[in-house]
């Protein structure tokens, strides 16, 4: 068994770029799609409809949206920071785009991986791309030169320390039992059993940060739209402001995928290899699902809660988790 | 120095209180107490929206609803109810009506009293539709219907005339059927 990738696989170029394109039109097709189920969701658990005006079943929603966004003003505060401000929501967009990369869709089939790049160095890739998404969220508050941006910015850096190091060690677990850093691999050695059950700590925590991650409730603290307007993204306006509503969902997508392959077996299911993409994508949605069906439910923790839930509860069980299946790969 | 009548380690009233926050056992309590919430929330996705759409479906209407008003005729004569007697804008709070009430000339009866309303004017952007002028006709001749859709672009068409309080309303309320 390799820990890494088999870099020796490689790709025509033309291969990779169709794939590129195919993997980024699918998620932008997506995404706004997400955007209306959410809203229609969350409607229902609010005994609403949600919208259903635009379009049959309000699916066009999000066109006049973002149609809204993008006739509007690109405003700029006097006192902001001009190039960190207009860095601010392309950063977290960079890294969503960079991280969807890596989530695999399906094995290779016909000498075509179904997935956009198989790095050897798989997961610690997703947390490097990962976080540079913060730095958006930190350089967009701080460069506002307003209070509730700076506010929002500091809680994201609060939230930020709270929940990283627990997230990589309940990723930790799946990456021992699976042998590799890859999550071609991971998903391959999930044949047998999907790892969500011997390794459920790790989910539950890895969902726990994921949601931290995503900046949704429980833990929205940097955007907190009742106490700091809307945190980070107070000053933004128009199309930066929709960039910064878009990379929430991209997010989703992306810790919905990283957690549907390292726990759910990825694109395991019965049927031909063809429905490979096709489970892994309604595996994805289900996560998705229960992102929205917390939102529904859970109010927002303050950044102190967040801060001792991360540090006192899911490092220790984190911790645990990966001693214990360290312990029990070596003795089996 | 007084005496206190209670002990220092005893509450005066008692005092409910929950489980102290935070350690294993709070973690414990808030995952089930989440889990308590999703089921919840399920709960009412499950019994689906509540929802009045609007302009497509209406709010039914109780039969004592008071909204737009109504002059009636007599069903057998066709003679109009109103005399002309001016209790309705008497008794108007708002002091939205207008009555100016004419003799009847025999031959060419507008009402079945000795006088009738030539003029009866209602204006909507006033009244209240507290019912008043319902309740002070002595010949039942107004009345309030149930339709609530007035809304215009101009205060001059909110005044209702005569001919138009007669005319036979669109009925565009549906009416609160029995047990509803």
């Amino acid at each position: 068994m390799h820990v890494l990738a088999d870099t020796q696989f490689v790709e025509a170029t033309w291969i990779m770029i169709v794939k590129s394109l195919v993997i980024f039109g699918l998620v932008f097709g997506i995404l706004p799609l997400m955007t209306v189920l959410e809203r229609k969701l969350i409607g229902r658990f609010q005994h609403r409809y949600g919208p259903n005006r635009v379009g049959p079943f309000g699916i066009l929603q999000p066109l006049a949206d973002v149609g809204k966004l993008i006739s509007k003003e690109s405003f700029r505060p006097d006192n902001a920071i001009r190039t960190l401000f207009v860095i601010g929501p392309l950063l977290p967009v960079l890294s969503g785009v960079l991280a969807l990369a890596i989530i695999p869709w399906g094995d290779v089939q016909d000498g075509v991986g179904l997935y956009g790049i198989d790095v050897p160095i798989g997961i610690l890739y997703f947390f490097a791309v990962g976080s540079i998404a913060f730095y958006g969220l930190l350089l967009g508050g701080w460069s506002s030169g307003s209070k509730y941006s700076l506010l929002g910015a500091m809680r994201s850096a609060a939230q930020l320390i709270s929940y990283e190091v627990s997230m990589g060690l309940a990723l930790l677990g799946a990456i021992i039992m699976g042998g590799s850093l890859s999550l071609v691999d991971i998903v391959h050695a999930q044949g047998e059993i999907w790892f969500i059950v011997p390794q459920f700590v790790g989910f539950l925590v890895f969902m726990l940060a994921g949601f931290a991650e995503t900046n949704r409730t429980p833990f929205d603290m940097p955007e907190a739209d009742a106490e700091l307007v809307q945190g980070f993204m107070t000053e933004y306006g128009g199309m930066r402001f929709g960039s910064f509503l878009l990379v929430e969902y991209m997010e989703i997508m992306v810790v919905s995928g990283i957690a549907a392959a390292m726990f759910l077996g990825g694109w395991m299911g019965p049927g031909p290899g063809w429905l490979d993409p096709i489970w892994m994508l309604a595996k994805i949605l289900g996560l998705i699902l229960f992102f929205i069906w917390v939102r529904a439910t859970l109010p927002r923790l303050r950044y102190d809660q967040l801060m001792s839930l991360g540090w006192k509860i899911l490092l220790p069980l984190a911790t645990l988790n990966v001693l214990v299946t360290a312990v029990l790969v070596v003795v089996t | 120095m007084t005496e206190f009548p209670y002990l220092d380690d005893q509450d005066v009233v008692e005092v409910q209180r929950g489980p102290e926050p935070g350690g294993i056992g709070g973690a414990y309590r808030a995952f089930g107490e989440t889990l308590r919430g999703l089921k919840t929330t399920m709960a009412r996705l499950i019994e689906g929206p509540l929802t009045i759409q609007y302009p497509e479906e209406k709010t039914p209407v109780y039969p004592r609803f008071r909204g737009r008003h109504k002059l009636h005729r007599f069903e057998d004569t066709g003679l109009e109810k109103c005399v002309g007697c001016s209790l309705c804008a008497a008794a108007c709070p708002a002091d939205c009506i207008r009555v100016v009430a004419a003799e009847n000339i025999p031959g060419e009866r507008v009402s079945a009293g000795e006088r009738y309303a030539a003029v009866y004017e209602i204006n909507m952007s006033r009244c209240i539709f507290c019912g008043y002028c319902e309740i002070a006709c002595p010949f039942d001749a107004i009345t309030m219907g149930h339709d609530y859709e007035m809304a215009d672009y101009d205060r001059d068409d909110l005044i209702f005339t005569k001919e138009m309080l007669l005319a036979e309303s669109v009925e565009r309320t549906p009416l609160r059927a029995e047990g509803e």
